[in-house]
């Protein structure tokens, strides 16, 4: 029905509405197959020793050295924490590089170490990888793309169909670190401030939690690209439920909200690289976030918001005013709507 | 031959049902000596009027002149037949009651006949706050279906006691099939409550409610359509408690004023303007204020030396005029939220806000807030459509007959609306109705509100749309629900084309023109944010002709709610960054790491979207001659710059018109150079305020001429936000119309966003057409 515009833009790539009209009216279309269509973060498939997950991602970044990282430990990172959202103990990373002629050997050798300590502190090995050079020009720099593979406990079986009303929803700590750090950097903005990216492996984390209550827990995701705006309307799309969320209790360093602020941007909308949101039972939410707390990377974790059957998929804000504001998700750039 | 016995057999289409029409035709016929019968059909009603020549023609006469003032006749059709031989006449069973052919009325404000018997002691209904009969009360507001009878209202909870039954099956009654009929005995009835909702009287609410009034508290008060939050305007301590509550500093309250002397006593006003405000839909006519009053304006209205008042229009407003004489009244919501109108809510909804809430047991079925309207050279300008408006339709014929072939039926269409003030829109046949005022879309409660007022309006007037219009905004929440339909021709409209489009639907437009859409934003076709627009073009197809020239919208959102970053841009496009004028006095109000930050934001284009809005342009303007740096309210910049400029100034700042491939740029970065020269310079704010609206209104004509070199063409529409504005509105059309063009502006749609929904169906229809 949607006439497919003839090039591909930017925003085809930003995560938003029109990414999901490319995965579902172009890739789901060719490469449809069961596992797929699940559009979990990691394939999940069975095998004899029990469930598998499988996942990859490609690390584009600019700049490639931020203030808290760089595309090496990002793109463990982001690998790991896919997997370890779908409850998988991550085990094995492949590792590609795509590196434009002329880069220096000293930068790549940043890069590497870096990798092979997260995954060192991830508990992974990086079993098998490629490398390409490309004329200047042809690449920015350098390009990496992993994929992981890891092995999910029996018993263990997170997904969006297990969302109930009653459930609460939790955040693991402050939003937007990654976004507005890379932000800051990549425009080398002026600004004074300690703003760092979260980039951590979230596995460490996220292993104890499965142990303990994976009964409990209904569905986890790693709010990244596009944020936690866009992970929560996909975690809600087609569920017939909503989610509703309290401006107040929603942690965001006050930094990131004063430079968001000051250019306009809703750190809802802003990627985290060592953040999770957790769907799972109300029961056992404060115990969750109790554990979550015991870890450095969890220590700012809080509920944040409550699934309600109220309306029909939307996630939504109880602002400080009193009102409730839809949260959207965008199909591209945050442009304006109002008058 | 004067005695010579005739027949006439009479169709009357248009809103004769559920508005007293029979029992008036009845009790004419009975003064004339008329014999037959009325009885309703779908669409209208049949009459046979029989009897001697001379009074049938009587009876004609007095039936077109004095039929009930809410009826509304579209056509009145006279056949003559041979006599029948009727003994007398009668109210005939409607044959068969497809009444969802029949339109519904809007609600009416409380009839002269009603007040007099609620002011009479003798009355059953003496002081009754839910009086009503054929001639007022709710309509709108209180139908959940059709055909328009009690079972289909709120007032189906409530039976009938003998007497009011007795008037409602009587065919002579005012009150014959007066479906919210009611009286003390059997109807609703007033609850005060206190701030957390318990009840504080079982009797004398009324004179509780007054009491607590004259006292300074503040009532929230169910009204027609939704809650009202009242005080006593006079009571500045009152008034300022309210603004601090409601988080609201300088957004102006309605007022409502107990009789017309009291608005006379404030506020300049004509004879027209008095009609405005006593008719029958007793909207918030827009005045302007004497200078010297012993209200407090600053705190009701402090941009502008407008006040908005109504007349009451409900009989329990009449009754709370007891004492005090000027109300506030302002929609009882919290900002951003749309107003409360379900008893259960409000309580919850307005802690903290109301000290007591006047509730009643009568429910409201749909939301619907207050209308706004405004007079401008003689003719209304309405800025919110929606309570006594609502849903009379509007005739779109121009977007029918426009096309050629005319074999098929004619299709119906749903247009979704804009997203900020959305109405949306709904067409049957060359009808259109638009639906009450929805409000902001981001708003959650807002949003059901339009999908079940979507629901219900289709229902009501039995529409199955076989297309759906929206505007070409990807995020839009109304765009988002146009996406969820299935099964539906679905056309994305450019918001601008919609704006013109609408402006000619209402003025009966079918031609090519020029049209010319000032606003704040709409989405363009080239993925920039519009706003300062020139097209040629009809319903069909639109060229843009000329634009105001691009320049960043800094941070987005958030530099429309903050005037001054656009300001910065204006300015760092006019000096560039070495040379700008960190000394302007507006940016000493400003943390200069921010300025600093705003301009890097430019240079490095981060999140700062290009705008060719002339909004925006009033908005900097604003800014930079110090008069708003933030925003509290839409359109609170450019009302200041208004209200601050001298309309007799005759300077014009300098301005360069660029020819390109496509058309024109408009170049004002040099009027951007003098203004700020002039601020400087501590030239008079009255000076630069009136040669900027000059300027802009002489941009106007200037491109309209060049256009006209061109193709021709003669007739200007103009629409959009903007042109709210009666300063710049006035001085445009005068420009236009010295130059021999015909200038056609808004009047019975906003030309706001309100009025998008028309356009879009308006041009969607004539879409649909051309493809059969």
């Amino acid at each position: 029905m949607k006439p497919m515009n003839e090039c591909i833009t930017l925003a085809y790539g930003s995560g938003g509405k029109l990414t999901h009209q490319l995965i579902n009216d172009l890739f789901y279309k060719y490469f449809g197959n069961d596992l797929l269509l699940k559009g979990g973060d990691s394939a999940v498939f069975q095998t004899q020793d029990g469930n598998m997950a499988f996942t990859t991602d490609s690390y584009v970044i600019s700049p490639i050295f931020f203030k808290g990282g760089n595309i090496g430990r990002l793109a463990v990172c982001g690998t790991v924490n896919d997997l370890a959202v779908s409850g998988a103990v991550p085990q094995y990373l492949s590792c590609s590089f795509i590196i434009e002629e002329g880069f220096r050997l000293e930068e790549l050798e940043l890069i590497v170490k870096s990798m092979a300590d997260t995954a060192k502190d991830a508990g992974v090995a990086i079993i098998t990888g490629d490398t390409k050079v490309v004329q200047r020009g042809c690449a920015d720099r350098i390009f990496i793309n992993t994929a992981g593979i890891g092995l999910i406990p029996k018993g263990v079986f997170y997904s969006v169909k297990k969302i109930r009303k009653g459930d609460k929803v939790i955040l693991s700590g402050s939003m937007g670190d990654h976004g507005t750090a890379i932000l800051l950097d990549r425009e080398n903005l002026q600004v004074q401030s300690h703003i760092e990216s979260d980039c951590t492996p979230l596995n460490l984390l996220l292993q104890p939690l499965t142990q303990k209550f994976s009964d409990s827990i209904h569905v986890m995701r790693d709010p990244t690209r596009g944020g936690v705006a866009t992970t929560l309307n996909e975690l809600i799309a087609g569920s017939g439920l909503s989610i509703s969320l309290y401006e107040s209790a929603i942690p965001v360093r006050d930094e990131v909200k004063g430079i968001c602020e000051m250019l306009g941007i809703d750190p809802m909308f802003m990627a985290n690289e060592g953040k999770v949101l957790i769907i799972a039972d109300s029961n056992q939410a404060d115990n969750i976030v109790a554990l979550l707390k015991d870890s450095p990377y969890g220590k700012d974790a809080c509920i944040i918001g409550t699934v309600t059957d109220h309306f029909r998929d939307k996630v939504y804000i109880n602002t400080l005013a009193g009102g409730s504001r839809i949260v959207g998700m965008l199909t591209g750039d945050q442009l304006p709507r109002i008058c | 031959m004067s005695d010579q016995y005739i027949r006439a057999i009479i169709t009357i289409n248009g809103i004769v049902q559920g508005v007293g029409f029979r029992p008036f035709v009845y009790n004419l016929a009975l003064s004339c000596h008329i014999g037959g019968w009325v009885n309703n059909f779908p669409g209208g009603v049949h009459i046979e009027a029989e009897g001697v020549k001379e009074s049938v023609q009587t009876f004609i006469r007095r039936l077109k002149q004095e039929a009930p003032p809410v009826s509304s006749i579209n056509t009145f059709q006279i056949k003559y037949a041979s006599p029948f031989g009727y003994s007398d006449f009668t109210i005939r069973q409607s044959s068969s009651e497809h009444a969802r052919e029949v339109y519904i009325s809007a609600d009416i404000a409380v009839c002269k006949d009603c007040l007099n018997e609620m002011n009479d002691p003798t009355n059953k209904r003496y002081r009754y706050p839910f009086i009503n009969c054929t001639n007022c009360g709710p309509r709108f507001t209180i139908t959940s279906d059709v055909p328009y009878d009690r079972i289909n209202t709120t007032m189906n909870e409530f039976l009938m006691c003998e007497k009011c039954s007795g008037e409602y099956h009587d065919q002579t009654n005012r009150r014959f099939h007066a479906q919210p009929i009611a009286c003390e005995q059997c109807g609703p009835r007033l609850f005060l409550l206190d701030s957390t909702g318990k009840q504080i009287a079982a009797d004398r609410e009324l004179e509780k409610s007054v009491e607590l009034l004259k006292r300074g508290k503040i009532l929230a008060v169910k009204g027609m359509g939704g809650y009202h939050l009242a005080c006593d305007a006079k009571n500045s301590q009152a008034v300022r408690e309210l603004r601090k509550r409601k988080a609201r500093d300088g957004k102006p309250f309605a007022l409502m004023a107990k009789n017309i002397e009291t608005v006379r006593r404030y506020c300049l006003l004509d004879e027209q303007e008095s009609e405005l405000l006593q008719g029958i839909k007793r909207p918030i006519v827009l005045l302007k204020q004497k200078l010297k009053t012993e209200l407090a304006i600053e705190s009701i209205s402090p941009d502008n030396n407008k006040l908005g008042i109504m007349l009451p229009n409900t009989p329990l407003h009449y009754l709370l005029f007891d004492g005090v004489e000027l109300l506030v009244m302002t929609s009882g919501n919290r900002s951003g939220e749309p107003i409360y109108y379900k008893d259960e809510e409000v309580i919850e909804g307005l802690r903290g806000i109301a000290d007591y809430f006047l509730v009643n047991n009568r429910k409201i079925y749909i939301r619907t807030d207050d209308s706004v309207t405004s007079l401008f050279r003689r003719k209304e300008c309405v800025i919110r459509r929606s309570r006594g408006y609502v849903p009379v339709p509007l005739d779109i014929s121009s977007a029918v007959c426009s096309v050629k072939h005319l074999s098929n039926a004619i299709p119906s269409v749903l247009a979704c609306g804009s997203e900020l003030k959305n109405t949306f829109c709904l067409t049957k046949g060359n009808k259109a109705f638009l639906s009450h005022h929805i409000g902001d879309l981001e708003n959650l409660e807002t949003l059901l509100s339009f999908e079940t007022g979507n629901e219900h309006l289709k229902k009501i007037f039995s529409i199955v749309p076989e297309a759906v219009a929206f505007d070409k905004h990807p995020d839009y929440f109304s765009t988002r629900y146009a996406d969820t339909l299935l099964g539906i021709k679905k056309f994305p409209i450019q918001h601008h084309h919609a704006h013109i489009a609408s402006c000619m639907a209402e003025n009966n437009i079918a031609d090519k023109v020029i049209g010319i859409a000032f606003d704040g934003t709409g989405y363009g076709d080239d993925g920039k944010i519009w706003g300062g627009e020139f097209f040629i073009g009809d319903y069909s197809r639109f060229e843009r002709q000329a634009h105001f020239e691009y320049i960043p919208l800094p941070g987005g959102e958030i530099g429309i709610k903050e005037p001054w970053r656009m300001a910065v841009s204006y300015l760092a496009q006019a000096f560039g960054s070495n040379a700008f004028p960190h000394f302007l006095p507006f940016l000493s109000k400003i943390d200069p790491q921010k300025v600093n930050l705003v301009m890097e934001q430019i240079a490095k284009q981060i999140n700062t979207p290009l705008t060719s809005s002339v909004g925006r342009l009033f908005d900097a303007v604003s800014s930079l001659a110090g008069l708003c740096n933030v925003i509290e309210y839409e359109g609170q910049a450019a009302i200041r710059l208004e209200k601050e400029a001298d309309a007799r100034d005759t300077c014009l700042y300098p301005y360069e018109i660029i020819t390109e491939e496509y058309g024109y740029r408009i170049r004002i970065l040099q009027m951007i150079r003098a203004i700020a020269e002039d601020v400087s310079q501590g030239t008079e704010i009255s000076h630069i305020a009136g040669a900027f609206h000059r300027t802009v209104a002489g941009i106007t004509l200037d491109i309209s001429r060049l256009i006209r070199k061109e193709c021709g063409l003669n007739d200007v529409v103009l629409s959009g936000g903007v042109f709210q504005n009666r300063l710049l509105l006035g001085m445009t059309i005068d420009n236009l119309e010295r130059d021999g063009f015909k200038a056609y502006s808004h009047s019975k749609v906003p030309t706001n966003d309100g009025g998008i929904s028309l356009g879009q169906a308006a041009i969607t229809l004539h879409k649909l057409m051309e493809m059969r």
